[in-house]
């Protein structure tokens, strides 16, 4: 790793709502540093300490290993964008990259008997159940991942 | 953080994940116990008590080295995940492919 990481944390001037914001490069040794820094920088209250050491840490793990490696295809000359909107409510987790996108439908069940020998391919689904609410837009090269406050 | 080896009694390696076991470091393990095993072990334990997290990633590397140790006529065993982990791997239904131990010490009994 030789580029820092270094969060941005905006507040809301008028609301509760703190933002940090996050330029992550297209290598994976990067994910490590990168999830440390987002579960340290997230303000406390909203999740609790295990929810973010496990669900957020795991899922944004998840997430940024998607975007580097079948977004940007390790291409070093892309970033990764991470935006974290925290609000009493809920902690929505915003990961884009500049790829072509994937089709969410066309990922195998990772459970079923064939695939349950397979090295990868895992991501996704487990992604899906450690938060509450997934989004992914059309093109399908960010998605939002929503932990509800609890 | 890191990876932490060290042989009982009877010669089966124990494997500590310390922090995580993700992308970024998943090769360090493999690398390790597959060192081990071309030294000529063939019971392991990867001890998770330490662990906060293991992604997808992580999941990965351990079902391909369960593989090459059942290969090589071995056995891997997991001991010491937390509740969150042990439903991580519930989820994948990876309970199904490994023998999950409450601890270390209750592994090495079971071989």
């Amino acid at each position: 790793m030789t580029t820092p990481l270094r969060l941005d944390v905006r507040r809301s001037g008028i609301g509760p709502a703190v933002e940090l914001w996050l330029e992550v490069p297209s290598a994976l040794e990067y994910v490590g540093p990168a999830v440390d820094l987002i579960a340290q920088g997230c303000p406390s209250g909203t999740l609790s300490p295990r929810r973010v050491a496990f669900n957020l840490r795991t899922a944004l793990a998840e997430a940024l290993t998607n975007a580097i490696a079948y977004g940007n295809r390790h291409d070093p000359r892309r970033m990764v964008h991470v935006r974290m909107e925290i609000t009493p409510a809920a902690v929505h987790i915003h990961v884009a990259d500049d790829g072509a996108g994937f089709d969410p439908g066309a990922v195998p069940d990772p459970t079923l008997p064939e695939n349950i020998e397979r090295e990868n391919g895992r991501g996704l689904f487990v992604l899906r159940h450690l938060v509450d609410h997934v989004t992914i837009n059309d093109k399908g090269n960010a998605v939002c991942l929503t932990l509800l406050a609890g | 953080m890191g990876f932490s080896l060290r042989k009982d009694k009877h010669g089966v390696v124990v494997v500590g994940v310390d922090g995580q076991l993700i992308v970024g470091n998943r090769q360090e393990l493999k690398q390790k116990v597959l060192d081990s095993l071309d030294g000529g072990a063939r019971k392991f334990v990867i001890d998770f008590t330490p662990t906060g997290y293991i992604d997808s990633s992580g999941l990965g590397v351990l079902v391909s080295l369960s593989k090459k140790i059942r290969e090589q006529g071995g056995d891997l065993r997991l001991a010491g995940l937390n509740e969150d982990l042990r439903t991580l791997f519930e989820l994948t239904k990876l309970d199904t492919l490994f023998a999950i131990a409450k601890s270390p010490e209750e592994a090495l009994a079971a071989f």
